[in-house]
């Protein structure tokens, strides 16, 4: 549930679920986000869901935050649905050539190339939010052995397709973007689609299941470059 | 189709279409760009009699030079834009912003640079040929959405104008204000921040770096020094929202700015000033000043106001 409302700024309200970030506060978020959707509240202009965060944006000439807080505030969501979520497959190729952190996430885990792909594709992993880079879904729990912290400098330019890892969480780079994930591999598919009817092919909630392709066949994939 | 264009013959450093931006998006990952400026925005479109959300080009610093073919065309230039018309046998006429211009075959319009500013806005009667992307005309770069495939105009491109009948002559009387300080509201972790640092961010100077876009904006001054934790959990950022990273450097969030971010948020511009500080150029220093909610809104309220008597005076 929300703990607390804030203004952020004058034109939106920053709703905190709490501070902790799992998959059950996270579905609490996407189910505000749903349903503050479909009501077509007047005035509102965007929403933004994240792990613990809901934010508001409004049209301050119609609206303002105490109109939106009030409204917000007494919404009765008490009946969760169980969102139907879907299960996407993302083909990632490990080869060498897109692996650019492997040796330093091996040196920290301890562990092989062999182990640490393993251990990333053994899973479903829960999509908490998308965003940063249109598309970029941001996905979880990885296992423990596998989880490091981010670059100490990060990337002026992660290349377009990049998987990457940190603390625990895993991702894939929509488009080609500063960064500062470990970066272990890259995938061919094409997840911000720029179709209308379904812009992005992870959306919060879903579920995302990674398997290993070889580079040739990354390369006959040749949706994305 | 219009036998209406424009041909490309220099794109200008950072030149797109915008119109009011796109809503909805934010939990795909999609920023609501949009034209920067909103005042100088509708005072184009106003001033050309267009619709108040047609689609301008934006250009920022160096703006273009385009060759208009077909047999007339209406244009306007807002903001403090250096621009002239190179008609067909080569005369030049020095253009004047917020006053509408006709173009005949084979005349170009070069818009040489912004002055102590950043953003222009290029109008054109009728609008241009383009289509629209999740109902809005705005181009988002580094999503490679919008117009024009999602790019930045390029050199030799077309572009094409819709067809309209008639010549329009209008002008206003109209000076792009500085003002004395950025308001801002206290961000949601404010209380991160050290007392001295507080008052370093209220009292002194800060000044617009060179590493600054329509994604976002970085100020150097003194040092911001957090107190509590340099990173949050990531979540959503919205336009005016300054972020300080471990550098101590706030960046203040443009209209393409990412959409999640993970640094501690110092303060965040009200809307009423998002437009001047955005037309700050780098090397110009400013400084910030902190209202409560209520005078935001009131300022808001004014700012609206001001746009529309400005509008009124269109003549």
């Amino acid at each position: 549930m929300i703990k607390n409302i804030y203004n952020l700024g004058d034109a939106a309200l920053y709703c905190d679920f709490g501070d902790t970030v799992n998959k059950e506060t996270n579905l609490e978020v996407i189910n505000y986000f749903k349903d503050i959707r479909k009501r077509n509240i007047s005035g509102i202009k965007n929403i933004a869901p994240s792990y613990n965060k809901l934010i508001i944006y409004f049209d301050l000439e119609l609206t303002n935050y105490k109109k939106i807080k009030d409204i917000v505030q007494n919404l009765d969501i008490s009946t969760f649905e169980n969102a139907k979520t879907k299960v996407v497959k993302i083909p990632v190729c490990f080869d060498d050539e897109f692996a650019l952190d492997l040796e330093r996430v091996e040196k920290k885990a301890g562990l092989g190339k062999k182990e640490i792909v393993n251990q990333l594709i053994s899973q479903k992993y829960f999509c908490y939010m998308t965003g940063f880079i249109a598309g970029m879904p941001f996905l979880g729990d990885i296992k423990e052995k596998i989880r490091l912290d981010r670059l100490e400098t990060p990337r002026v330019k992660v290349p377009k397709g990049s998987v990457g890892i940190t603390e625990q969480f895993c991702n894939i780079y929509t488009f080609k973007s500063p960064g500062g994930w470990n970066i272990i591999g890259n995938s061919p598919k094409k997840i911000f689609t720029k179709d209308p009817t379904k812009l992005t092919l992870i959306n919060p909630g879903d579920e995302v299941e990674f398997f290993e392709i070889s580079k040739k066949e990354y390369s006959k994939f040749n949706e994305q470059k | 189709m219009s036998k209406n264009s424009f041909k490309v013959l220099r794109p200008g450093i950072n030149t797109t279409f915008q119109d009011l931006g796109r809503d909805n998006l934010y939990h795909v990952g999609l920023p609501f760009s949009g034209a920067i400026d909103k005042r100088n925005f509708l005072i184009a479109n106003s001033l050309i009699t267009n619709k108040e959300d047609d689609a301008v080009l934006e250009f920022a610093h160096q703006g273009p030079l385009l060759e208009f073919s077909g047999s007339q065309t209406s244009i306007v230039i807002t903001g403090n834009v250096n621009f002239k018309i190179i008609k067909k046998d080569t005369s030049e006429i020095k253009g004047e912003c917020y006053k509408t211009y006709n173009l005949n075959n084979k005349d170009c319009l070069d818009i040489i640079s912004t002055e102590k500013s950043v953003y222009g806005y290029l109008s054109v009667k009728g609008g241009f040929h383009i289509n629209k992307f999740c109902n809005s005309y705005s181009t988002t770069v580094r999503a490679e959405v919008g117009p024009n495939d999602g790019k930045k105009i390029e050199i030799g491109q077309s572009i094409i104008l819709n067809a309209v009948d008639g010549a329009i002559e209008k002008s206003l009387e109209y000076l792009n204000s500085k003002i004395e300080f950025i308001r801002v509201i206290k961000g949601t972790n404010f209380d991160y921040f050290s007392k001295d640092s507080i008052k370093d961010f209220i009292s002194k100077d800060f000044i617009v770096s060179k590493l600054t876009d329509r994604m976002g904006m970085r100020l150097s001054g003194p040092k911001i020094k957090n107190l509590k934790k340099t990173n949050i959990k990531s979540e959503g950022l919205g336009k005016g929202v300054i972020q300080v990273p471990a550098d101590g450097d706030p960046i203040v969030m443009l209209s393409d700015h990412g959409t999640i971010g993970g640094y501690p948020k110092i303060a965040v511009v009200i809307s009423a000033d998002y437009d001047k500080l955005a037309q700050c150029p780098p090397g110009e220093k400013i400084k910030f000043k902190i209202v409560n909610l209520t005078e935001a809104e009131n300022l808001y309220k004014i700012y609206t106001m001001e746009t529309k008597n400005i509008i009124n005076k269109i003549r």
